[in-house]
């Protein structure tokens, strides 16, 4: 593997609250054009980690390099070059679909003409058509998670961190939600992106599995049931978490939440 | 009853654990009670003024030292000729402008009249009226003396008492005012704030559904600011007295019941407004300028009423401040029994009563 | 530069499309600078008076009848006790209690020599000052009144006279809504600039936004400048709409350069503002902030001179006084409106605000971090 496909290496990185330790030195890498699950249950630091990658917040210790860029001294670059899409909802309510894309694109230094067909072709690719000139708050919350991602990837970054996208959202838009995150992918975007939902990380390259601020496993999702000798990815993650937890006798693609 | 207590205890507990409100909540009185009674004042001190004096006489130099010893005054230029007064009022810096006409002493005892002239910077009138009033009258002291070494004039001497505030200490306005501002904001604000927060978290719901009673619900979250705002009357009182020392000539008891009473109204008037508000925004809104700015204004303890424009007298009316205003100097000042302040004090019930009506009904409604 | 663009159409876009905005803007001024201009007055009128007459006199008759015609003052009862008079200041029908002992007539004829004794309700000192300023011009002028007619019994030589005569400039008619008026369009403009600032970004950050901002590359200078710009045009919009309500309905004087007026007030404003976007970066919610702003500028409108004037303040108020942007600002508001000053008069005010303005944006941009 040469240095050169990597986009995302960190080691031994580390994030402390007072005497709360959220990141507790973890090291990985990440691959240029990968999908990267980072899975855990609530609390488990990923937010915490992400945080840290795209330049909010600053490392207690460790190491990390995100597209070349050092997350101590190089936040703002780091900041010209990914894509983020927090938690929250974060796109204004108060301003229409057009509004916003045109705000973020200006922010990120876009031309006119570029924002201009940005905006067209998402309009005509998420279809909203109809509500281009809509409040944001007035839409579903589907299409606005679906807007926040075209929105966090409207400059073309190399990497798109995606915290939680799906987080509330029905499966049939979760669906496609996945399926734009496929197309960003196969435009050669790196997406970083975590949820707590087990079934998509079935749906990564490689995941890792954050367990109370400590990355327990991290390899393909194939690899890793092969390894836990399970059927899918939430019980590798019970056992983890676990591991006095005994296996469901019930298959278990029943009680995930898909 | 054993519920009541675990929910009232509950509400203890959101109020001690914000302790940057709760700073406010002490450090508001302190600081506006120290501003008032030291630094907002009317007291005319060291006022700056100037002196064109075109006879530079023995009259007209012991007539500017009586003026400037008096401690009112402090001579901050002299000025050479009449040109010169216009530009001297406009570096903002003087006051007044003392001026003597020509051969002063030569024309008062010759002629036995001499002119000198008082120009005020009226910009601000209040203090201009004070500034000509403290100069005229050094000056008749002034000429009384002379007329005394002279011949002799009948004279109607004043002899004036200032009865309840000998010393016109500003402070004996803004205790009572102070008081009725800052109870309303501990009653009012807090109370409306701290329901309508319920309100948005959704907690009111799950409190609704429980088997507390609705009016538990409300008494419960109103007891901790209701004992807030007595802290904050004590707190306030004893200022008043050790720091300031206004006096207490009344019954400290009828003044305790009688703010005890106050805080009920804004407390009901804080229920009332969060029943009417969905969020804290509006809430704070509401009470800020709905209530606060009205009572700051038209409670007569800055600004006083009866000479407001009629309209604004009427409306006046209807703050409840302004009667507990009149009761709190009444009882502190004047020594007032029950006797003298049963009219404002059935008009605070009265108005009380109202408050709480109105809540009724529109929280009925809104069970509905 | 093309950034900020983007970041104040946005501003712009979210200020008008809050329904709450224009209320703010337009008709809470109005209302404010009408009221306040009506309300906020120390003017003393229809003082109420009862008079206790034990002399019964042509002099002390006469002596009332120059109170009752005074502007000032107003009858209110006469009665032979002072405690039976004195319960009317219990109930506060009356402010003064005018005694006229016995005798008064005679001893002024005989010996040349006689007594008033006023007494004045004092809760209010101020009041009582001007009550009794009032008071011994008008027995002062009686005095002097009937001096001819006493010398018409006696034949004295005329003693010396100083006359005193007064003017009053820039507001001969003593009018307090020519004082005040450009007091309370500084407070407009004060509460207007830093509510709406202070909430701003606290806004952004309950609503979560912030986050997504800060994970941009925008500059920090960009976002406070951006954050700026709408607040600082909204308040000297007002301050224009306060000026034009304060000519047209109060009919104010502005004696000095309107030019003047604006270019003071848009250095303030970044003070303002300044202090506004500070309290935002250091607050999490927007009650926070909203109290915290609350808190600053009672402090900072009471001590800023609109209300009552500085000078009379004890000198360590005044040193903090100083450091109030507000009381320079309604300083040289007064003087630019009320008594024509030009640049020359007000420059240290101009220094002292363009500093204040360097510090606080300074500190605003510092403190505010691009974390989340």
């Amino acid at each position: 593997m040469s240095t050169d496909s990597i986009i995302i290496k960190a080691e031994d990185l580390t994030k402390r609250f007072g005497k709360f330790t959220a990141v507790d030195s973890i090291s990985f890498e990440v691959k240029k054009g990968e999908i990267f699950g980072f899975l855990g249950a609530n609390g488990a630091g990923k937010t915490t980690a992400i945080k840290m990658l795209c330049g909010l917040w600053k490392p207690t210790t460790g190491k990390a390099n995100v597209a070349g860029f050092d997350v101590y001294k190089q936040t703002e670059q780091i900041k010209k070059t990914v894509g983020y899409m927090s938690q929250k909802f974060s796109l204004y309510d108060d301003l229409t679909v057009k509004e916003n894309v045109s705000f973020y694109g200006g922010v990120y230094g876009l031309s006119n003409n570029s924002i201009k067909e940005k905006s067209e072709y998402l309009i005509k690719k998420l279809e909203i058509e109809k509500e281009k000139d809509e409040l944001i708050k007035s839409l579903p919350l589907g299409w606005k998670q679906k807007l926040a991602f075209s929105v966090a990837v409207l400059h073309d970054p190399l990497l798109v961190f995606l915290d939680e996208p799906t987080g509330g959202v029905d499966p049939i838009t979760r669906r496609q939600f996945w399926n734009m995150i496929y197309e960003s992918a196969s435009n050669g975007v790196t997406i970083f992106v975590t949820t707590h939902y087990m079934d998509e990380a079935e749906y990564c390259d490689r995941v890792s599995m954050m367990v109370d601020g400590k990355i327990a496993a991290l390899d393909t999702p194939r690899n890793l049931k092969n390894r836990f000798n399970v059927k899918s990815m939430h019980d590798v993650f019970v056992k983890l978490a676990r591991p006095d937890y005994v296996p469901n006798p019930i298959p278990s693609n029943q009680i995930t939440t898909l | 009853m054993k519920r009541f207590k675990g929910f009232l205890i509950k509400e203890f507990h959101h109020i001690f654990r914000d302790k940057r409100s709760l700073l406010i909540l002490f450090g508001i009185p302190i600081v506006q009670i120290l501003l008032f009674g030291y630094a907002i004042t009317n007291e005319l001190k060291d006022g700056k003024i100037a002196i064109l004096d075109q006879s530079k006489d023995e009259i007209t130099q012991e007539i500017s030292n009586k003026i400037l010893s008096s401690g009112y005054f402090m001579l901050y230029e002299d000025l050479e000729s009449q040109n010169d007064i216009e530009s001297a009022f406009q570096r903002g810096i003087i006051k007044e402008v003392i001026i003597f006409e020509p051969e002063f002493s030569e024309k008062l005892f010759r002629d036995g009249k001499a002119s000198v002239q008082l120009l005020a910077d009226a910009s601000d009138p209040n203090l201009a009226n004070m500034i000509i009033g403290y100069t005229s009258s050094i000056i008749q002291n002034y000429q009384q003396g002379l007329i005394k070494s002279g011949s002799v004039q009948p004279v109607i001497t004043t002899e004036v008492k200032m009865i309840y505030n000998p010393e016109l200490k500003g402070v004996y306005m803004f205790v009572p005012g102070l008081m009725s501002v800052i109870l309303l904001l501990v009653s009012a604000l807090m109370t409306s704030i701290s329901i309508t927060r319920e309100k948005e978290m959704g907690t009111m719901e799950v409190l609704l559904v429980s088997p507390l009673k609705p009016v538990q619900i409300v008494v419960g979250k109103v007891i901790p600011y209701f004992l807030l705002a007595f802290v904050d009357t004590c707190m306030i009182l004893l200022l008043a007295r050790f720091v300031f020392d206004v006096p207490l000539t009344g019954s400290l008891l009828l003044l305790i019941l009688e703010s005890i009473l106050y805080i009920i109204t804004a407390l009901s008037l804080g229920i009332l407004f969060s029943t009417i508000s969905n969020n804290q925004q509006t809430a704070m809104m509401l009470s800020l300028s709905g209530l606060m700015l009205p009572t700051i204004l038209l409670s007569g303890f800055i600004f006083p009423i009866d000479n407001m424009p009629y309209i604004l007298q009427l409306f006046s009316n209807f703050i409840p401040a302004k009667w507990f205003v009149i009761i709190v100097k009444g009882i502190m000042l004047k020594g007032n029994n029950f006797f003298y302040i049963w009219k404002e004090t059935l008009i605070l019930v009265g108005m009380t009563i109202f408050f709480l009506l109105l809540t009724i009904k529109k929280f009925k409604i809104r069970l509905q | 530069m093309r950034t900020i663009r983007f970041i104040l159409r946005k501003e712009f876009l979210q200020i008008f499309r809050n329904k709450a905005m224009l209320p703010i803007i337009f008709i809470i001024p109005l209302i404010q600078l009408i009221i306040l201009a009506n309300a906020v007055t120390f003017e003393i009128k229809n003082i109420t008076f009862n008079v206790i007459d034990f002399d019964q006199s042509s002099y002390s008759r006469e002596l009332i009848s120059k109170f009752t015609a005074s502007n000032y003052f107003t009858f209110n009862r006469s009665s032979f006790s002072v405690e039976n008079s004195q319960e009317d200041f219990r109930t506060n029908d009356s402010k003064l209690i005018i005694v006229i002992p016995k005798n008064f007539e005679k001893d002024f004829i005989k010996t040349g020599n006689s007594k008033v004794q006023l007494l004045i309700r004092a809760e209010d000192g101020n009041a009582a000052v001007i009550i009794q300023n009032y008071s011994t011009n008008i027995i002062r002028q009686f005095n002097i009144g009937i001096i001819p007619e006493w010398q018409g019994a006696n034949t004295w030589k005329t003693p010396p006279m100083i006359d005193i005569t007064y003017s009053n400039w820039f507001n001969p008619q003593l009018n307090y809504k020519t004082y005040m008026v450009p007091g309370i369009l500084v407070l407009l403009v004060t509460t207007v600039g830093m509510f709406l600032t202070g909430m701003n970004i606290t806004r952004e950050k309950e609503m979560g936004t912030i986050e997504q901002i800060n994970v941009t590359p925008i500059k920090k200078y960009q976002f406070i400048i951006g954050k700026l710009i709408p607040f600082w045009i909204i308040s000297l919009f007002e301050l224009a709409f306060g000026l034009l309500v304060a000519k047209i309905i109060f009919d104010i004087p502005i004696l000095g350069s309107i030019f003047l007026i604006f270019f003071v007030a848009s250095i303030y404003l970044f003070v303002v503002l300044g202090i506004g976007l500070f309290i935002s970066t250091i607050t999490e919610t927007q009650q926070q902030s909203m109290f915290i702003a609350w808190f600053c500028m009672i402090v900072f409108l009471l001590m800023g001179g609109i209300f009552t004037p500085i000078e009379s303040m004890p000198s360590w108020a005044q040193t903090i006084a100083f450091f109030n942007p507000v009381a320079h600002f309604n300083k040289a508001m007064r003087m630019i409106m009320l008594k024509g000053s030009d640049l020359s008069d007000i420059h240290q005010t101009i220094y002292f605000l363009l500093i204040y303005a360097t510090v606080i944006l300074s500190l605003s941009v510092w403190r505010y971090r691009k974390v989340s």
